[in-house]
C-alpha cells in the first residue's frame, strides 16, 4: 500500500514537473502574468509529492518490506536502524529518486525565496528546472522504478552493500548530491536568462547564494568521501584519480572558476559570455558524471552495451540539455559583449587567470576521463590513464594558480600594481621560502616537489591571513578590532576560503614524509613508526549486530609512555561474502598513526602501519572551505532575499 | 560476482570507492634487498591490476595483482631495469597494464590537450583584453522600476564593498 502510495506520488509528480515546465516558460515569454503565477505552486508540488514518494520508499525499507524488489536487494533485517534508512540511497533506483528529490527541492526554494527576483525570471528558471526534473522523473518510470514489487515477497533481503555501511556513507551522498545536483538551478538560472534574452550584473547577483550553496555543499561532500576513502580502504590514500572521484571534481572546478568569474560579472558587468558558459557547463559536467556512473560505461564500454536501456536515456538527456543550453547560447551570446574595462594586472585580471588555470585543470581531469573510453569505442584499443598521468597534468596546472592566489586577493580593482602587493605579501613570502629552502636542506634536495608544495602552501596561508591584518590595520591605531571585525564578510570568507587551499597544500605534500611499515607481526612483537612504539598484543574474534570480526590490539607508546591502545579489524558481513577493513587511527597533532591488518597466520597478523605528517590538512583544508562558503552566505548582500526586506543603510566603510 | 556488483554499486553512488577495501602488498611478497623492494613499490604504484577497477597492483587483494606483484620482483631480482620491467609486463598484458599511459601518436591528444586548452585559453584571453574598447551591445532594455531598484542595489553594494 505505502509503495503503491510512493508510486502514485512519482507519476504525479511527473505529471506537475510537466505542467511546470510548459506554463511558466509561455508566460515568461508572452509576459502573461497569470500564466507565470503557475511556476510557483508547480514548483511546489513536484517538491511535495516527490518527497511524498522518498518518505515511502523510506518507510518501506525501516519496515523490511521485502516485496518491494528494492528493499529486498539492498535491506536487511538485521541491519542496523541508519542503514536502513541510508539503504535507501545506496542503490541505483533511490539515489536518483534523491538526486530528483534534491533537484526539486532547489526549484521549490526559488519558489519561495525568490521573491526580489525579476518575475519573469524566476518563471523561466522553474520552468528549466521542472524540464530537468520532467527529464529524470520519466527516466525513474520508465528504467528505474523503485516500488516495482516482486511476487511471492522473499522472507529476507540480500542485506546493503557492506563497504556503504558506515555512518559516513550515509550522509555522504546526500552531501554530495546536494552541491553536484544544486548546480542545476544555477544551470536553469543561466538557460531562463538566456531565454529571456537578459543578463546583466543583478542576474550575477540573484545567482550568487546558489551558486555559494552548491559549491559549498560540494566542497563539503567530496572532502567527506575523501576522508572515508582514507580510513576505510586500507591503505591509507586520500584520492585515487578514480573516475567517479572525477566525475565530482569536474563540477568542482568549473563550479570553484563560476564563483569567481561571477564577481566580476557582478562589480563589472564584464565576463558574462564566460560566466553563463561556465553556469551550463558545471551542471552540464554533473549530467555527464551521472552518465559516467549511471551507465556502466566506466566499467567498460562493452558493459554498457549489454544493458543500454539506462545509459541511453541518460545520454539523451544529456545531450538535450547540453545542445539545448548551447543551442541557446549560441542564439543569444553574441548580443552579451560589453562590460567595464580592467586592466590586465588587476582584481579582475586575477580572477580571470583563476578561470584560466581552473578550466584548464578541468580539462586534464576531463580528457583523462573520457579518453580511454573514447579510444577503446573508436579503435577497440584499451589504455589505462591512472594517478600518474593526473599527477603529470593536473598539478602543473594547478600550481601556478595556488601560487597566484595571495596576489589576486590583494590586488585592487580595474588596475592593480604587483610591486606593493609584493611588499605587503612580505611576510608571507619570507615563510614560504624560508620553508622551501628548509625542507630542501633537511632533505639534501631528494624531495625537492614536496618542499616546493609544502613552501607554496605555507606562502598560501600566511598570504590569504594576513590579508585581514592588513585590511583591518589601515587607519587609526586601536581601532584594529573594531575594523577587523567590520570587514564585509565575504572579505573573511576570501582569506580562509584561500588559507584552506594553503592548508590542503601543505597536507597534499607532506604526504611525501609518511613513513610506511609492512610486517607479519606475532604477539608481543613490537614495531617502531613515526618515533612511535607499537606493541602487538593479540587478535581475538568479535561479533557485531550483523557481521563477525578478527580484531588485532596494539599499544601505541612514545618514549615509554602508553598513549592508545589501536584495534584494527576485518569484518566479515553476514549474507555477502564480503570483508571490509577497519583501520585504526590515533591522531597526534595534525598527523596520524593509521593501522590495518590484513591476512593471520595462527597468532600472527599482517600488519600495515603508517605515520602520517600534517595529513589532517588535506581534510581541514577543505573544511575551512566550507566554513568560509557559509561565512559569504551569510553576508547580507548576498542573502537570497535580503534586499527586498529592507533598505539597506549606509554601513560605515570597513576600511580604506 | 560479488564484488562486481559491489564495485557497481559503490560507483552508483559516486563515492570513492575502487574496489573495496583491500590490504594489497604483504609482508611476505617483499625483497630481502631494501633499494630493490622500493623499485619494486615505484614500479607497482604504476601498473594496473587489470581485473580490478583502477586500482594498482600495490594495492589490489586480487589473486592476478599478486602475480603480477611477483613477476615484477622475479625480473627485478633478475637484474631487468625498470623500463625492462615494464616492457615486460606490457609485452605480456599490452599496453592496458600501464597507468601511466605511453606519450604516442595514438595519445598524443590525450597528453597534449590540457596544454592546448591552456594556450588556447591564453589566446582568448589576449583578445578579451584586446576588445575591451568595443562598444557594449543593446539588450532588451530595463523598465523604469527595474533601474531604480538597479541603481539601488549597485549603491548599496558600492558603499558597503569598497574594501573588498
Amino acid at each position: 500500500m505505502i509503495a503503491e502510495l510512493g508510486h502514485f506520488a512519482l507519476v504525479l509528480a511527473l505529471a506537475c514537473s510537466a505542467i511546470g515546465t510548459v506554463l511558466p516558460l509561455w508566460g515568461a515569454v508572452r509576459e502573461d502574468r497569470a500564466l507565470m503565477a503557475t511556476a510557483r505552486p508547480a514548483a511546489l508540488a513536484q517538491f511535495v509529492l516527490l518527497a511524498l514518494a522518498f518518505a515511502a520508499l523510506t518507510a518501506v525499507y525501516v519496515q523490511s518490506d521485502f516485496s518491494v524488489l528494492n528493499v529486498y536487494e539492498n535491506s536487511h533485517t538485521d541491519q542496523p536502524l541508519i542503514y536502513r534508512f541510508s539503504g535507501v540511497w545506496g542503490n541505483h533506483e533511490g539515489s536518483i529518486l534523491l538526486w530528483v528529490l534534491i533537484l526539486a527541492l532547489f526549484g521549490a526554494c526559488v519558489a519561495l525565496f525568490g521573491r526580489h527576483m525579476p518575475e519573469a525570471l524566476r518563471a523561466a528558471t522553474i520552468a528549466v528546472q521542472s524540464s530537468i526534473a520532467f527529464a529524470f522523473l520519466l527516466f525513474i518510470a520508465l528504467t528505474s522504478n523503485p516500488f516495482l514489487r516482486v511476487f511471492p515477497a522473499p522472507a529476507e533481503g540480500r542485506s546493503l552493500n557492506p563497504i556503504l555501511q558506515d555512518p559516513g556513507l550515509a550522509i555522504h551522498p546526500p552531501l554530495l548530491y546536494l552541491g553536484y545536483v544544486g548546480y542545476s538551478i544555477v544551470f536553469s538560472f543561466a538557460a531562463g536568462a538566456l531565454i529571456l534574452g537578459r543578463i546583466d550584473a543583478a542576474w550575477a547577483r540573484v545567482v550568487r547564494p546558489w551558486n555559494l550553496i552548491a559549491w559549498t555543499t560540494l566542497t563539503a561532500g567530496i572532502a567527506m568521501g575523501s576522508y572515508w576513502a582514507y580510513y576505510e580502504l586500507g591503505w591509507g590514500g586520500f584520492w585515487f584519480w578514480d573516475p567517479v572521484e572525477n566525475a565530482s571534481l569536474m563540477p568542482w572546478l568549473t563550479g570553484t572558476a563560476l564563483l569567481h568569474s561571477a564577481i566580476v560579472m557582478e562589480r563589472r558587468e564584464a565576463l558574462k559570455v564566460w560566466t553563463i558558459l561556465l553556469a551550463v557547463l558545471t551542471f552540464s559536467l554533473s549530467l555527464l558524471g551521472t552518465f559516467l556512473v549511471r551507465s556502466g560505461v566506466l566499467t567498460s564500454v562493452h558493459a554498457f552495451a549489454s544493458d543500454p536501456a539506462r545509459g541511453v536515456f541518460i545520454l539523451l538527456i544529456l545531450c538535450l540539455f547540453i545542445g539545448g543550453a548551447f543551442a541557446l547560447f549560441a542564439w543569444r551570446g553574441p548580443a552579451l559583449a560589453g562590460g567595464a574595462l580592467f586592466s590586465p594586472v588587476s582584481r579582475e585580471g586575477s580572477l580571470v587567470l583563476n578561470n584560466l588555470f581552473l578550466s584548464a585543470a578541468c580539462v586534464a581531469v576531463l580528457t583523462g576521463t573520457l579518453y580511454p573510453l573514447a579510444l577503446e569505442a573508436v579503435t577497440g584499443d584499451k589504455i589505462s590513464v591512472g594517478p600518474p598521468f593526473f599527477n603529470a597534468t593536473f598539478l602543473p596546472l594547478c600550481a601556478p594558480l595556488v601560487l597566484a592566489m595571495p596576489f589576486g586577493q590583494q590586488l585592487a580593482w580595474k588596475r592593480g600594481d604587483l610591486l606593493p602587493v609584493a611588499q605587503r605579501l612580505f611576510v608571507a613570502i619570507l615563510v614560504g621560502a624560508g620553508m622551501f629552502v628548509a625542507v630542501l636542506a633537511i632533505t639534501r634536495t631528494s624531495e625537492a616537489v614536496a618542499a616546493f608544495g609544502l613552501g607554496v602552501g605555507m606562502f598560501v596561508t600566511v598570504g590569504a591571513l594576513d590579508d585581514l591584518r592588513v585590511r583591518a590595520s589601515r587607519g587609526a591605531a586601536g581601532t584594529w578590532m573594531r575594523r577587523f571585525v567590520g570587514l564585509p564578510k565575504s572579505v573573511h570568507a576570501t582569506a580562509i576560503a584561500h588559507a584552506g587551499v594553503g592548508l590542503m597544500t601543505i597536507g597534499i605534500a607532506a604526504t611525501a614524509f609518511h613513513e610506511e611499515k609492512i610486517a607479519t607481526m606475532a604477539p608481543g612483537d613490537k614495531a617502531i613508526i613515526g618515533g612511535y612504539e607499537l606493541v602487538f598484543e593479540g587478535l581475538r574474534k568479535q561479533p557485531g549486530p550483523n557481521f563477525a570480526s578478527t580484531v588485532g590490539r596494539f599499544v601505541v607508546s612514545k618514549d615509554g609512555v602508553a598513549l592508545a591502545v589501536l584495534e584494527p579489524g576485518k569484518r566479515t558481513y553476514v549474507g555477502r561474502t564480503m570483508q571490509t577493513s577497519e583501520t585504526g587511527r590515533l591522531t597526534r597533532g595534525l598527523g596520524q598513526i593509521y593501522l590495518a591488518i590484513g591476512d593471520a597466520h595462527g597468532a600472527s597478523v599482517d600488519v600495515r602501519a603508517y605515520w602520517k605528517p600534517w595529513v589532517l590538512l588535506i581534510w581541514l583544508g577543505p573544511l575551512a572551505m566550507t566554513i568560509a562558503g557559509l561565512i559569504s552566505l551569510m553576508d547580507r548582500r548576498l542573502r537570497v532575499a535580503a534586499p527586498s526586506r529592507r533598505k539597506l543603510p549606509a554601513m560605515p566603510e570597513a576600511a580604506e | 560476482m560479488m564484488r562486481r556488483q559491489a564495485r557497481f554499486l559503490a560507483a552508483a553512488m559516486m563515492i570513492a570507492v575502487l574496489s573495496g577495501p583491500a590490504f594489497g602488498l604483504s609482508p611476505a611478497e617483499r625483497l630481502p634487498n631494501p633499494a630493490q623492494e622500493q623499485r619494486a613499490r615505484e614500479i607497482g604504484a604504476e601498473l594496473r591490476c587489470l581485473v580490478c577497477q583502477n586500482q594498482s597492483i600495490d594495492d589490489s587483494d586480487a589473486e592476478l595483482a599478486k602475480d603480477l606483484r611477483r613477476l615484477v620482483r622475479e625480473r627485478i631480482s633478475a637484474g631487468d631495469s625498470d623500463r625492462q620491467v615494464k616492457d615486460f609486463l606490457v609485452a605480456r598484458y599490452g599496453e592496458f597494464v600501464l597507468l601511466r599511459p605511453v606519450f604516442s601518436m595514438k595519445n598524443l591528444l590525450l597528453w597534449t590537450l590540457p596544454f592546448l586548452a591552456l594556450i588556447a585559453g591564453i589566446f582568448g584571453v589576449r583578445r578579451l583584453f584586446g576588445r575591451q574598447v568595443a562598444a557594449p551591445v543593446a539588450q532588451a532594455a530595463l523598465s523604469a522600476e527595474e533601474q531604480a531598484e538597479l541603481d539601488r542595489i549597485v549603491a548599496a553594494q558600492d558603499s558597503i564593498t569598497k574594501n573588498s
